[in-house]
């Protein structure tokens, strides 16, 4: 839109860099890099074998993620990021790499990688406060502790008034609280998130991503957040790893530079901005020979 | 009503017209069966002959008597070999076949099918018929649900259970429930062992398939939530894969209970008769069709209770679903308007009670 008046020496002007750090946000990632690693994921390649050959969905993916981090995987759609994060859950197997947790080998899924899935997935025959409690109760948790646990999760995401209605009875937007309450309650060691607002409505996108960025200040949770939307993942995440499609790997892992507490209000700063830019410029490589009028703006 | 909105695709109809219809479901049969009992020009191809005429003339239709039924041509010509003789003519009124009651005959079989002792010593009363198919019916689903319930939710589950039964199951499914009669009664006797077990065959191998196949249908991603949330495979099944299926396998029960039905007559009529079979044929060699057709009638309204008995207990055993017949929806918003408010606001209270500043207590 309006960047495609702009010369590239002029965008620049406009924009910063977003690799030009404040201070503050320098000894912020600096902090972050001191923190011990939760989850490393290494040479992860997934392969789908059918009967027209083999799909590589992922290739040689490493990262890591460390203790209360917020970090976002971005990429466009068949990218393999739902199959990145079935693996990270166990709920797939990779076909060569590994996911360590606390340094110890992924194998299966379990309740110390809790998932928030896009379709809710809330159990409909469970009212809210024993969908919450399920995790616990398979735990074997006496009645009380899990109650008092529930009460507490149900107050930090706002639901104690609906705990007896069942999931029907709920909005997208609360459906997904409930998820994430229940994720929650078993105190896993990284929160697992694929899509989780892609099917609310706009303005409910908006507060469950404030909500989810004051749920996660306020609790001792590190998350990994899968997403489509660029907007999304800059407001809510530290890092970005945006992977590429066919087959998927990291194209870069971007540090967000825009200063936290966030607010929707930041969405139009520079650091916001560049930051939008270069992801865009990632997941659309510019591509000369089609595009004639984009080759002479570059020139 | 304009009649777009009557034929609008997959809309619910509104209440009114709805009503009407299952009304019209019922009364259009019964109108075309009064029409042809009650209105003479219409079928009627026989004659109840009320006054023989003169009985001394002799001729080749003399045999007509004072409450015979005959064909309409035997009494026109008996009539006029009565005309040629000179002699006083038979009179009769037009009538349907014996096997075609009219309405009000059935009716009021409907009382007395049941006060009639059976003409045979040794023969039953129809309620005790009616109660031995019940019996029969209750006993053969029992025992099929009991084992193909269990063994249908494992082959749904785990593939090595499918593997390991279903093709079989599929195999013996195909075997109609009937042959399986005579060799019933060689293995477990002629009383009424054999037609619970002609059941049992009926509904059982139909069941594990069924219930199997509801059980793949739980949407794949509860289970794999239940594992991220630390379930492990025997609590998958018992937290997650019952309660997920029980309303989709009560729905299934109901289908298949009428499927049980269907076996009946069957399995009543191997080694000895019994049960309403029994009942019907009895009745039937007597020529008393009002009776078949009242035992006929009751057999299809105790199904139709039954299942909508079954449908309104459904709606109060899943909560979660918004289901069930119209007539149990109707009762139970009838019900839930009463019930519901005051349970709520004593939940409310008693919750007010135990924990009476949530919030406080929760903060971290």
């Amino acid at each position: 839109m309006s960047q495609a008046t702009l010369t590239p020496a002029e965008d620049r002007l406009l924009l910063p860099d977003y690799r030009e750090q404040a201070p503050a946000i320098a000894e912020y990632f600096g902090e972050i890099r001191r923190r011990p690693v939760v989850m490393s994921v290494e040479q992860l390649t997934r392969r789908f074998e059918s009967s027209r050959g083999t799909i590589t969905a992922l290739s040689d993916i490493s990262y890591d993620v460390r203790k209360r981090e917020f970090i976002s995987v971005i990429g466009p759609s068949g990218c393999g990021k739902s199959t990145l994060i079935r693996i990270l859950a166990g709920l797939d197997h990779p076909t060569e790499g590994s996911v360590l947790l606390d340094g110890k080998p992924v194998h299966a899924p379990g309740a110390d990688r809790g998932m928030v899935f896009q379709g809710y997935t809330l159990f409909p025959w469970l009212t809210v406060r024993k969908n919450v409690a399920f995790g616990l109760r398979m735990k074997g948790l006496k009645a009380r502790a899990v109650d008092e646990q529930v009460d507490r999760w149900l107050d930090i995401v706002g639901l104690t008034r609906f705990e007896r209605h069942y999931p029907h009875q709920l909005s997208g937007g609360m459906k997904q609280r409930v998820a994430i309450a229940r994720a929650l309650a078993n105190e896993p060691r990284i929160l697992l998130m694929d899509e989780p607002f892609g099917a609310l409505d706009a303005q409910t996108r908006a507060s469950m991503q404030a909500h989810l960025l004051r749920i996660w200040q306020s609790v001792d949770v590190t998350i990994l957040f899968i997403t489509h939307d660029l907007d999304e993942a800059i407001y809510l995440s530290d890092r970005i790893v945006v992977l590429s499609a066919n087959p998927g790997h990291i194209r870069e892992i971007i540090e967000v530079n825009v200063p936290r507490p966030r607010a929707p209000s930041q969405f139009l700063t520079g650091h916001f901005l560049a930051t939008k830019k270069r992801l865009e410029e990632l997941i659309h490589p510019p591509r000369p020979t089609t595009d004639k009028s984009h080759e002479d703006l570059e020139n | 009503m304009a009649r777009s909105n009557l034929f609008a695709v997959r809309k619910e109809l509104p209440t009114q017209v709805r009503l009407m219809l299952v009304a019209f479901a019922f009364v259009l049969p019964l109108v075309a069966w009064s029409i042809v009992s009650y209105v003479p020009f219409v079928w009627h191809p026989l004659v109840l002959v009320e006054n023989a005429g003169d009985t001394s003339v002799a001729g080749s239709y003399s045999y007509v008597e004072v409450g015979q039924l005959i064909e309409k041509e035997a009494f026109d010509a008996r009539n006029l070999e009565l005309a040629k003789a000179g002699a006083k003519l038979a009179r009769g009124t037009p009538a349907n076949p014996i096997y075609l009651p009219a309405p009000h005959e059935v009716a009021r079989a409907f009382y007395t099918a049941f006060t009639t002792a059976p003409e045979r010593t040794g023969d039953k009363w129809l309620h005790e018929s009616l109660w031995h198919s019940c019996r029969i019916i209750f006993a053969g689903f029992f025992y099929a649900a009991i084992l193909g319930v269990p063994l249908g939710i494992l082959c749904g589950t785990f593939g090595f259970f499918s593997k390991l039964f279903e093709p079989f199951v599929d195999f013996v499914r195909y075997m109609p429930a009937p042959v399986f009669g005579a060799l019933a009664v060689a293995v477990v006797g002629l009383e009424d062992e054999p037609k619970i077990a002609i059941i049992f065959i009926g509904t059982f191998f139909q069941m594990v398939l069924v219930v199997a196949n509801t059980t793949r249908q739980l949407d794949l991603a509860l289970l794999e939530a239940g594992q991220t949330l630390g379930a492990k495979n025997r609590q998958l099944l018992r937290y997650i894969v019952i309660p997920g299926i029980l309303p989709r396998l009560y729905q299934d029960m109901r289908i298949l209970i009428g499927w049980a039905w269907t076996y009946l007559v069957v399995a009543e009529l191997i080694g000895e008769k019994s049960g309403i079979s029994a009942f019907l044929y009895q009745q039937q060699r007597y020529r008393h069709f009002d009776n078949v057709y009242a035992s006929i009638i009751m057999i299809g309204m105790i199904g139709l209770l039954t299942d909508q008995v079954l449908a309104f207990v459904g709606g109060f055993l899943f909560p979660w679903e918004g289901e069930g017949t119209g007539v149990a929806r109707w009762l139970k918003s009838k019900l839930a308007k009463r019930a519901q408010i005051p349970k709520e606001k004593a939940r409310a209270q008693e919750r007010l009670a135990t924990h009476p500043s949530p919030t406080e207590e929760a903060s971290p």
